[in-house]
C-alpha cells in the first residue's frame, strides 16, 4: 500500500451531499478483474456527455464541460472537498481505486460512509473529516483563489491553507494514521496473532461446533 | 453494571483479541464471495503467496453479471464473462465451494445464503458487498466489506475492527391492511436519513417486526446500509429456527439441539442500554414510494412531490432541487400521477417467495397495461424460482404480460443486459435510486411487490388495494 505522509495540492470542490459509489466508479467498469485503470471512469456519468463503456477510448468522448472534474484550474487537483456522506452505497472498493488512480491523495468532507471510510485507508488515501464549518470555508477559499491549495500533514494532524497559512487541525484513529503513515500490510499483522486466531478457533469448536461445517 | 445488547453478545462471542492500538480482531464464520468484488483479493492472494485460512467457512456465486433471459445458457458480454470465468478458476484453484452459472442454486449471494442454511444466528457474516446485512434478520452479525478485507478474511478468516455503538428502532403497534416490510424500512430510511445509522448497529425490534415472515425481516435488514449502518438485526425467534430447519447447510440432529439452545440467548438484554434508540407507531405506516435520487427521498403513496422551497437547510435544498431535475418531476405533482415506463420485481430486497406471491396476488387476473415498455419479474435463487413455478405464479405474472426470468441482480443495478435507457422511469422493489444505478440516466422509484405490481397493472403509481 502507498504510504501517506506530507501531501500538497490543488482541492477540487465537488459541492453536493451523499456521493454515492455508483457516481464515483458506475457499474459496468466493476467487471474489471484489475484494481488499476479506473482513473479515467472516476465520477464517468457526471464527466462525460455519453455512455462509458468498460473497453472504450475515454480519450474521444465529449467531455461536460460544467462539472467540474473537467474545469481547467482543477486540473492537477489531489484534494477532494466534499459535502457530507460521501462514498454511501456499495462496498465497492473500486470506488477508492478510481479516486487514487485519478490522483486524489486526500479527502475531505463533514462525514463519509463507514465502508467507504475503510477502504480509503486500505488504499494509501486519507479520509479527513471536519465540522461543517470548516468545510465551509475551504469551499470559500476554493471559489475565491484559483489554484487554492492545502499542505495536509499526517503525522502532525494538520492541515495548512497555503494561501493564507492558516491551519486547521483534524482527528484521526491512532491504528488508522500508523497504518498510513507505515504502509502497513494488515494481513501480515493479522497473521502474526496466527496463535491467537487458532485458540479461539479450538474453543469455538467445542462450543459451537455447528458453526465449523 | 447494565446488560448487554444484541450486538454486544455477537461482539464478544468473536472476538480474538482487543489489540492495545484500540483495534479488535474478530473472529468470522462465514465468508460470502460474488464475482466483482472478488477477483483483486484472489489475485492479492496469489500475489503474496498465501492460503485460505479456513476454505469451508466460504461460499461463491455469481450473481450481479449473469444474463437473466431464459434462453441464454451463456454470457455473451465478453467482459462479464472473464469475471464471471474468473470466479469459477479462482474457485477451483483454492478449493472454494461455489454455486456455478448451472447450478439449480444459484442466486444472488443474499438470498442463497438463507435459503441453504448457509446463514445461522449468532454467526459473523461478511461479504464483499453492502447488503450483506441482509442476514442479520436470523440473529448474525453480517455486514460488507471491501475487497482489501475480503482478501484479509481469506488469509486469516478474520477482520481488523473497531465496535459500533447501539442504537434500536422500535416499530411498535400493527401494520394496516396492504403495508409491508418495504414500507417499514422505507419510513425508517426516510425518518433517519440516509447517514442516520452511520457508526451503528442497528437492532430492530418492536411488535411489527415481530409479525414479519424471516423475508420481510432480511427486506428490513437487507436496506440498513441504506440507513448508513452496516449491520442490522433481528433477535431469532421460533420463526427463524422454523425457517433454517432442515435446510441444507443447517445442523442437524443433536448438533441442532444444541444449536437452537444457544441461539435463546441470542437477545438483548432488559437491561441492556442503548446509544440511541427510536421508535415508531407501525400504525402510522403508510405505502412508500421514493421521489428523488436518495433512498432518504421518500413519501407516502398518496402524497405529493415536494418542493425544495419548502426546505430550509441550503444543502438539502440544492440537492432536492437537483434530484428533481434529474428525476423529471415538477414539485406538488400527485405520486399517483407520475407515469411509468417499466417495473422491476427482484433484488436481494424483495425477490423471494414471498415477495413474488405479494405481487402475483395483485397482478392475478390482470394485465399489464400497454403504456408500460417492459416488466421483469426476476426470482432471487433458482431454488425460487422452482417453487414459484410449483405454485403456479410464473403463469400468473406471464398471463399478465410480465416476462418471466432466472435468477441474478439483474436490473437492481444493471451490470447484465437488463438496464434503464435514459430518461425511462421505473418502479422497482430494489434498494437504491441513485442517479445511474438502473441505468445512465434512468429514474428509479422504490417500491414494496405489492406497489410495483400495481404499478405495472395501473401504468402509475396506485394503492396496491384500489385496484
Ligand atoms: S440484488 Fe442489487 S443490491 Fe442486491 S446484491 Fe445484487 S446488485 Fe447488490
Amino acid at each position: 500500500m502507498e504510504k501517506f505522509n506530507l501531501h500538497e495540492g490543488i482541492v477540487l470542490p465537488l459541492d453536493r451531499a451523499n456521493v454515492d459509489t455508483d457516481a464515483i466508479i458506475p457499474k459496468q467498469f466493476l467487471k474489471s478483474i484489475k484494481r488499476t485503470g479506473f482513473g479515467p471512469n472516476l465520477f464517468d456519468e457526471w464527466r462525460y456527455l455519453d455512455q462509458g463503456e468498460p473497453d472504450r477510448d475515454n480519450s474521444s468522448r465529449p467531455l461536460n464541460p460544467d462539472f467540474v472534474l473537467n474545469q481547467s484550474r482543477y486540473e492537477d487537483a489531489s484534494i477532494l472537498l466534499a459535502r457530507d456522506n460521501f462514498g454511501c452505497g456499495s462496498s465497492r472498493e473500486h470506488a477508492p481505486w478510481a479516486l487514487l488512480d485519478y490522483g486524489f491523495r486526500c479527502i475531505i468532507a463533514p462525514s463519509f460512509a463507514d465502508i467507504f471510510f475503510n477502504n480509503c485507508f486500505k488504499n494509501g488515501i486519507l479520509p479527513i473529516v471536519l465540522d461543517a464549518e470548516a468545510v465551509d470555508s475551504l469551499f470559500a477559499g476554493v471559489d475565491r483563489t484559483p489554484g487554492f491549495s492545502l499542505r495536509v500533514d499526517l503525522p502532525k494532524q494538520m492541515i495548512t491553507v497555503l494561501e493564507n497559512m492558516s491551519v486547521i487541525a483534524f482527528d484521526i484513529d491512532g491504528f488508522q494514521k500508523d497504518a498510513l503513515i507505515q504502509g502497513l500490510d494488515d494481513i501480515g499483522m493479522t497473521l502474526a496473532k496466527a496463535d491467537l486466531i487458532r485458540n479461539y478457533e479450538e474453543a469455538r469448536r467445542k462450543e459451537t461446533p455447528w458453526l465449523f461445517s | 453494571m447494565s446488560g448487554k445488547t444484541l450486538y454486544d453478545k455477537l461482539w464478544d462471542q468473536h472476538l480474538v483479541h482487543d489489540d492495545p492500538n484500540g483495534t479488535s480482531l474478530i473472529y468470522i464464520d462465514r465468508h460470502l464471495v460474488h464475482e466483482v468484488t472478488s477477483p483483486q483479493a484472489f489475485e492479492g492472494l496469489h500475489l503474496a503467496g498465501r492460503q485460505f485460512w479456513r476454505t469451508e467457512s466460504t461460499v461463491a456465486v455469481p450473481d450481479h453479471n449473469v444474463p437473466t433471459t431464459v434462453d441464454s445458457a451463456t454470457v455473451d458480454d465478453p467482459v462479464s464473462r472473464l469475471q464471471i470465468q474468473t470466479l469459477d478458476q479462482n474457485c477451483n484453484h483454492f478449493g472454494v465451494t461455489q454455486f456455478g452459472m448451472s447450478d439449480p442454486r444459484q442466486g444472488i449471494v443474499h438470498v442463497i445464503g438463507p435459503e441453504q442454511g448457509i446463514t445461522l444466528p449468532g454467526m459473523t457474516i461478511v461479504c464483499g458487498d453492502s447488503h450483506t446485512s441482509t442476514h442479520g434478520a436470523f440473529g448474525a452479525l453480517a455486514f460488507g466489506i471491501g475487497t482489501s478485507e475480503v482478501e484479509h478474511v481469506m488469509a486469516t478468516q478474520c477482520l481488523i475492527s473497531r465496535k459500533s455503538r447501539n442504537m434500536r428502532i422500535r416499530i411498535e403497534g400493527e401494520l394496516s391492511q396492504g403495508v409491508t416490510a418495504k414500507d417499514v424500512v422505507l419510513v425508517i430510511i426516510g425518518k433517519i436519513g440516509t447517514a442516520g445509522g452511520t457508526g451503528y448497529a442497528i437492532e430492530f425490534a418492536g411488535s411489527v417486526i415481530e409479525s414479519l415472515s424471516m423475508e420481510g425481516r432480511m427486506t428490513v435488514c437487507n436496506m440498513t446500509i441504506e440507513a448508513g449502518a452496516r449491520a442490522g438485526m433481528i433477535r431469532p425467534d421460533q420463526k427463524t429456527i422454523g425457517y433454517i430447519e432442515g435446510r441444507p447447510y443447517a445442523p442437524k440432529g443433536e448438533m441442532w439441539e444444541r444449536a437452537v439452545a444457544g441461539w435463546a440467548e441470542l437477545v438483548s438484554d432488559d437491561d441492556a442500554a442503548f446509544d440511541e434508540e427510536i421508535v415508531i407507531n407501525g400504525a402510522e405506516i403508510r405505502p412508500q414510494i421514493t421521489w428523488g435520487t436518495s433512498p432518504e427521498m421518500v413519501v407516502d403513496l398518496d402524497e405529493a412531490v415536494p418542493d425544495p422551497s419548502q426546505e430550509t437547510d441550503p444543502i438539502k435544498q440544492e440537492g432536492m432541487q437537483r434530484a428533481l431535475e434529474y428525476m423529471g418531476l415538477e414539485p406538488g405533482t400527485p405520486m399517483t400521477s407520475v407515469p411509468l415506463d417499466l417495473v422491476f420485481i427482484g433484488s436481494c430486497t424483495n425477490s423471494r417467495i414471498e415477495d413474488l406471491r405479494e405481487a402475483a396476488l395483485v397482478a392475478k387476473g390482470r394485465k399489464v397495461s400497454p403504456d408500460i415498455k417492459q416488466a421483469l419479474v426476476v426470482p432471487g435463487s433458482g431454488l425460487v424460482k422452482r417453487q414459484a413455478e410449483e405454485e403456479g405464479l410464473h403463469r400468473v405474472f406471464i398471463d399478465a404480460g410480465f416476462e418471466w426470468r432466472n435468477p441474478g441482480c439483474s436490473m437492481c443495478l444493471a451490470m447484465n443486459a437488463d438496464r434503464l435507457k435514459p430518461k425511462e422511469r421505473c418502479a422497482s422493489t430494489s434498494n437504491r435510486n441513485f442517479e445511474g444505478r438502473q441505468g445512465q440516466g434512468g429514474r428509479t422509484h422504490l417500491v414494496s411487490p405489492a406497489m410495483a405490481a400495481a404499478a405495472a397493472i395501473a401504468g402509475h403509481f396506485t394503492d396496491p388495494a384500489g385496484l
